[in-house]
């Protein structure tokens, strides 16, 4: 085979093997878009520095919560108050109660999401059961608390905001790496 | 090309084919394998087209009757794999494999070896998936489309599915890189881009639409199979994941793909209907322009399949707009073939008969492709028969007619023998019938609401889905004129006899019609001078030509 030829081969190799990588790739470039952006309703899963801002008492916006757990298992994950009345800019605290109804230990992950996705950006949080790993015992119950704030430049059209959280049971990766260290 | 054979006919290399299977199984010539190619296409198609029956009698009537829920479910996720990957891909992999060389006037594929190798992978991709129907948990049921999470809850069959994905993404890698060496380093000379025909330019195209994107298919699968195995958190929402970002992986590779089982077909039209209307091709460049231009588009139109994830509006209007603006090429496609046949002296064969039936009925499945790409009325479309009405009447008077076309229309080259005439005729009828039997109902089921991958539908579908279901019994049955009419060219049954000339239909022009009927085991060893009579590129000022 002449060189041309060879080297055309490998030129098209090298784009397949860079296409395979570009698969990959993808992750990571999805991730910064959708952070830079805000676009797909995911919130930080760190706690928030709130500062201090001016209550908007003329403004009044309905947080809603929901509640799964992933995969049907028959644990109790609910909020305890179905939704909230609240004023940008100030601080709430609600509360989340949750039973692990089988009859072993294990280790839950709340994964937060919220809709419309141009609010994600304005919910600020100072303390949420999903920032860590959850333990359970086996039957054990838990009241956990969230504060959270949404702050006053929260998009004028938005007057209902839905905070919803998934539990996974992460059992077996949370196991994995609570042994690695 | 006698002389050219007279001259070699002491060469030791210049033998015709080894005898029994082994010729087979070994056989570097690109001839053998795309006859190699076809028959496992046609094979696939057999089998995926039994699928669909099961699929076709269990909603022949609401209620379940025949099959349980699950297997419905791994019915409508392997009819769809094994049509994609082992009919329809194939099938035009064989047919660039027989005609590519002899267009552009050499003698083989540049990697003759890869290409024996880039087809045997195939039937040990296929045994291994079509084995997961026989495994605990049955075969893939959560769809082709491969979305985790549910696709992670495939039992035995999971790592199966993927190796498959992978088995045949590199044989088509493999062949596409064959493909593109090929042609642009062998062509004869004389024969510059803008003289190549058509199906070997929309086959270049379609080649670099595989390289670039059967890899990304190949790494969404791995990160499945590391998702559900070695505790990697790409999809998994549990793990900081994101399902969404799935089908946005999946659907960059996805939609290039439409575009890859399709624009080989757009050559082979190209090829059939100035033929038979004896005029040359109207507007030869912009079908070139126009094949560019839909390959190019096909890279950023994908999140037109998942409409209604929950993107932002900005995202949505993005993807209209960029999938709207496709329908201009494609119509500047079927707008030259109306004009080649304008005022044509045009009859009406049975390759010309499906070429037609290709353009009426693609462009149903166009308009209706223009129906979905419209965001607001997708969120009602989105899952419906509607999109199974839509994306059938691209594939099956589509695809799967230009292949059958195109097997008309080449295989007395091929064999030497001529099919029969009647016989092809009723073939087409009964299937343009029953194929617009089956697939137009769902249109109207879809717009009512009902939904496509569930075994049990509402009352008010049953008389679309009866109809739709006689359709689909009869376009199959059909389907066996077609087989045998094909294999008595084949084999020579019913005393078919082999005197054609060279140029089997007198219309028809290209280098492939210089060598005899049956062409030779070894053609264009000496590379052809190109009669003008052969260059089916006509351009509109021939100043541009070169």
């Amino acid at each position: 085979m002449s060189t041309v030829r060879r080297n055309h081969v490998l030129r098209l190799l090298f784009v397949t093997a860079g296409m395979f990588g570009f698969g990959f790739a993808m992750v990571p470039l999805y991730n910064m878009l959708c952070d830079s952006l805000g676009i797909n309703g995911k919130i930080e899963l760190q706690a928030a520095k709130v500062a201090s801002a001016v209550v908007d008492t003329n403004r009044t916006v309905t947080v809603e919560f929901v509640t799964t757990v992933n995969g049907g298992s028959p644990w109790k994950f609910r909020a305890e108050q179905p939704s909230i009345d609240v004023h940008p800019g100030k601080l709430y605290t609600v509360s989340f109660y949750a039973k692990n109804t089988e009859d072993h230990d294990l280790v839950a992950q709340a994964v937060p999401n919220i809709a419309p996705w141009d609010a994600a950006a304005h919910l600020k949080k100072t303390e949420c059961f999903c920032f860590n790993n959850q333990p359970f015992k086996a039957g054990e119950e838990k009241h956990m608390p969230v504060v959270f704030m949404l702050d006053p430049e929260l998009p004028a059209d938005v007057d209902r905001v839905t905070l919803s959280y998934t539990f996974f049971d992460v059992s077996d990766v949370a196991l994995k790496s609570t042994k690695e260290p | 090309m006698a002389h050219a054979h007279d001259a070699h006919a002491h060469h030791d290399e210049h033998h015709g084919p080894d005898k029994g299977i082994m010729r087979w199984i070994k056989t570097t010539n690109h001839k053998d394998l795309g006859t190699l190619y076809l028959f496992f296409a046609f094979t696939m198609f057999f089998i995926g087209g039994l699928m669909s029956l099961v699929i076709r009698a269990e909603l022949f009537h609401p209620g379940l009757q025949f099959v349980q829920p699950e297997f419905f479910n791994q019915m409508t996720t392997m009819h769809a794999l094994v049509m994609i990957f082992g009919g329809v891909m194939p099938g035009f992999v064989g047919l660039a494999n027989w005609m590519v060389p002899m267009m552009i006037g050499c003698s083989d594929l540049a990697l003759p070896r890869v290409n024996n190798w880039g087809f045997w992978i195939l039937p040990f991709a296929f045994a291994m998936l079509i084995s997961t129907l026989f495994m605990e948990g049955g075969a893939p049921a959560g769809g082709w489309t491969m979305y985790p999470p549910l696709v992670l809850q495939t039992g035995n069959a999971f790592p199966f599915l993927i190796f498959a994905v992978h088995l045949m993404g590199i044989s088509s890698i493999t062949g596409a890189i064959n493909v593109v060496v090929t042609i642009l380093n062998m062509r004869a000379p004389g024969m510059t881009l803008l003289k190549m025909p058509l199906f070997v330019w929309t086959w270049l195209i379609t080649a670099y639409l595989l390289i670039a994107v059967m890899p990304v298919l190949a790494g969404a699968v791995t990160m499945l199979l590391t998702d559900k195995y070695f505790h990697t958190s790409f999809f998994a929402a549990a793990g900081g994941g994101d399902p969404v970002m799935f089908q946005h992986i999946f659907w960059f590779f996805g939609h290039p793909e439409v575009y890859i089982m399709i624009l080989p077909a757009f050559g082979i039209v190209s090829t059939i209907i100035p033929t038979f209307a004896r005029k040359t091709l109207f507007g030869y460049d912009s079908m070139v322009y126009a094949t560019a231009s839909i390959a190019f588009l096909s890279f950023i139109v994908w999140a037109h399949h998942m409409f209604t994830v929950g993107m932002p509006l900005a995202g949505e209007l993005f993807f209209m707009f960029a999938t709207m603006l496709i329908a201009v090429p494609t119509g500047v496609k079927v707008f030259n073939w109306v004009a080649t046949m304008w005022r044509g002296s045009m009859t009406f064969e049975t390759p010309m008969l499906f070429a037609i039936g290709f353009v009426f009925l693609f462009s149903i499945g166009g308009f209706s492709g223009l129906m979905l790409a419209m965001t607001p009325v997708d969120f009602q479309y989105h899952d419906t028969y509607f999109v199974v009405a839509h994306f059938h009447y691209v594939l099956v008077p589509g695809a799967v007619f230009s292949i059958i076309a195109a097997v008309y229309y080449w295989i007395p080259k091929w064999t030497g023998r001529m099919y029969n005439e009647f016989w092809g005729k009723t073939h087409f009828w009964l299937s343009a019938v029953f194929i617009n039997l089956t697939f137009f109902p769902q249109h109207f089921a879809g717009l009512a609401g009902m939904q496509r991958r569930v075994p049990d539908y509402a009352v008010q579908f049953t008389d679309w889905n009866v109809m739709s279901t006689i359709g689909a019994f009869g376009f199959f049955v059909a389907q066996f004129i077609f087989i045998g009419n094909m294999l008595a060219s084949c084999f020579g049954w019913f005393g078919r006899k082999q005197d054609l000339p060279n140029r089997v239909w007198e219309g028809a022009h290209g280098l492939e019609w210089t060598v005899a009927s049956p062409a030779p085991y070894h053609t264009f060893e000496d590379p052809p001078t190109i009669g003008d009579d052969e260059i089916t590129a006509v351009h509109d000022n021939p100043a541009h030509a070169h």
